[in-house]
């Protein structure tokens, strides 16, 4: 029996660019659905275990998936905003903490994420690398986020302009690190945490300038007006606003009108038990509520059930190819067998049987799917072990 | 060593209106060690009856003995392990196999068959055949990289390898230059000798003939017009 096998082997590895395209072929039919019945099973993982630590979110009523998305990974378009006071109102229940989140800006593709202190705490965020961000101007970033900007605690890095052409509009915001937070592995490792102040200064609605009230600043004076608040000082386009904000001109800053009619994107809100949740909820539910709350584990799972519903298609599709290419590979086995007429003869004439060239032909195909078998249990593997790891840089890029 | 009585063998079914193609031979004997050519037209049966003697093919009627061995007698297996056993077959165009090196091409009998034991006397035997031949030096090269008068000599070693009793030849020279014709004719007669083998050899180069002890000539098996119908 070694020696059809051996022969069937050197044809093998003769005929092994041949061979190894069937190989490689079997092998990939073979493992696509697996591979991405794994791919698509780690990546559900991932995000329902996000959506999954999120027990409620408010935000403008609309799309719930762009909500959901833009709070929870910080991906799709910025969703409509919602008055900060929202955060007081969810607090004046009783029912739950709230988070306020601002995204909508980025450092290069990195978001800004507006937020205050809980949010670290919350989602159990730790500083790897130098202090938490202490005041206004300064952020923290999430690892990925600082080794590809390749920044360190005591560097700065700069809002993307949003608005070029837009004089009074978004202006880059220069912001010190302070520092890096440890791997989370999750969309928080690639954002750039800053206060929801600091958000707001990179939106204009708080700025920082020269103080008007000093004789060095005569020439920016157009006119000054006593009213009931006070003395008030209207000034011309030549006023320098500070496009960052250190120890000197802090005191500069402020915020002109509501504080609390600012806008953040969403507010994470954390409700101790399940009652409050439903009590929340339901208070929220009215139909002239002018936000909604809403559970992000819902949301994801129904963009999981669409996923999953292409995904049978692409399998189903992919049953198609593999049919198609294994009677590609059947119609390679049947035309080499004919172009080998000659050589079965030879073997028939010096003594070979029927039965012991047949196990010659059938070991090459028994070899060529061994092979591919392998090679496909070999890539499931692989994917099943790094599938994590690359679904995580793939949520991560 | 061989023996022929009352042979006839047909090829195609007249009936069905297929060509026929008859070979008949009422006796012929060969020797042992004896040394025979066979040469007549193309389509005389000249290589049908080296099928007919190797066992590959069975007469309609009539007797065919090696050895002794009436082929028609034995059953399919047995048939093999005596053909593999005692026959060696030299072809026209080699038949050797592109995907096997010379030397496993050399032993390729073993590797067919469970009734030889591929050992190390074996490997000795094809080492030992191969230098005797000229083609020591390239048993681990493919056919394709060999000229034809080395492919034909690595085909000759091939159906010595086993010491047959035995050695069927098809047209050996058919395809060689007068040198490589040379070469291998003298390997083959040295080899033949020394085991005391017996030779039968088809060819169409009547310079070859003198070579051998006995030439057969297939005129003289033509079955009478009458007898073809």
């Amino acid at each position: 029996m070694t020696g059809p096998l051996y022969l069937a082997w050197r044809y093998l590895v003769f005929h092994r660019v041949k061979a190894g395209i069937l190989v490689l072929s079997i092998s990939l039919i073979a493992f696509l659905p697996a591979g991405l019945n794994v791919l698509v099973g780690e990546s559900a993982a991932q995000l329902r275990a996000r959506a999954e630590a999120t027990p409620l979110l408010l935000g403008a009523k609309g799309s719930p998936l762009e909500l959901s998305l833009s709070s929870l990974y910080f991906e799709s378009r910025e969703p409509a905003a919602v008055p900060y006071d929202e955060v007081a109102r969810v607090v004046a229940t009783g029912l739950a903490r709230a988070i306020p989140l601002h995204v909508g800006f980025r450092v290069a593709s990195h978001p800004i994420v507006g937020t205050e202190l809980a949010y670290f705490a919350w989602r159990g965020l730790v500083v790897a690398q130098g202090r938490q961000a202490a005041m206004l101007g300064e952020c923290v970033l999430g690892a990925e986020a600082a080794r590809r900007l390749g920044v360190a605690p005591g560097d700065a890095v700069v809002s993307s302009p949003e608005s070029v052409f837009d004089l009074a509009g978004v202006y880059p915001l220069r912001m010190r690190v302070a520092g890096v937070l440890a791997p989370s592995y999750g969309p928080d490792d690639r954002a750039v945490f800053v206060d929801v102040k600091t958000a707001w200064v990179i939106a204009g609605l708080g700025h920082g300038h020269a103080d008007l009230r000093e004789a060095s600043a005569a020439s920016s004076v157009l006119r000054k007006e006593n009213g009931p608040e006070g003395e008030r000082i209207v000034a011309n386009a030549s006023v320098k606003e500070y496009n960052e904000i250190t120890t000197d001109n802090a005191a500069s800053f402020h915020f002109h009108g509501d504080v609390s009619s600012y806008p953040i994107t969403a507010v994470l809100v954390v409700p101790p038990d399940d009652k409050s949740r439903a009590l929340l909820m339901g208070r929220y539910s009215a139909p002239e509520e002018t936000v909604q709350v809403l559970r992000p584990i819902g949301v994801i799972d129904d963009l999981l059930g669409t996923v999953f519903t292409v995904q049978g298609y692409i399998v189903a599709a992919l049953a198609l190819v593999a049919a198609a290419t294994l009677a590609t590979a059947g119609l390679v086995f049947a035309l080499s067998i004919r172009l080998r007429r000659r050589e079965v003869e030879t073997l028939v004439k010096i003594g070979g049987s029927r039965g012991s060239i047949a196990v010659v032909l059938a070991a090459e195909v028994v070899f060529v799917l061994l092979c591919s078998g392998v090679l496909a249990a070999g890539f499931t593997l692989a994917t099943e072990r790094l599938g994590g790891t690359a679904i995580r840089n793939l949520l991560l890029s | 060593m061989v023996q022929i009585t009352e042979l006839s063998f047909r090829y195609g079914e007249p009936e069905r209106g297929e060509q026929g193609f008859a070979l008949r031979i009422d006796e012929l004997r060969v020797a042992a060690g004896e040394s025979v050519a066979f040469v007549g037209p193309s389509g005389s049966g000249k290589t049908t009856l080296l099928h007919l003697v190797a066992g590959i093919l069975a007469p309609d009627a009539g007797h065919v003995l090696v050895a002794g061995e009436d082929l028609a007698t034995l059953d399919d297996a047995r048939r093999r392990a005596f053909r593999v056993a005692k026959i060696g077959l030299v072809f026209q165009e080699f038949e050797l196999l592109d995907y096997l090196s010379v030397l496993d091409n050399i032993l390729l009998p073993y590797r067919i068959h469970s009734i030889l034991r591929l050992d190390g006397a074996a490997r000795d035997r094809a080492g030992a055949l191969a230098e005797r031949l000229g083609i020591g030096d390239k048993l681990a090269r493919r056919p394709g990289s060999l000229s034809q008068g080395e492919r034909q000599r690595a085909a000759v070693c091939r159906s010595l390898v086993t010491g047959p009793s035995l050695l069927l030849a098809d047209e050996p020279t058919g395809n060689l230059d007068p040198v490589n014709t040379g070469l291998v004719l003298d390997a083959l007669f040295e080899l033949t000798n020394e085991s005391g083998a017996t030779l039968l050899a088809v060819t169409h180069n009547l310079e070859l003939l003198p070579r051998f002890d006995r030439v057969i000539d297939f005129k003289d098996f033509q079955p009478p017009p009458a007898a073809r119908s």
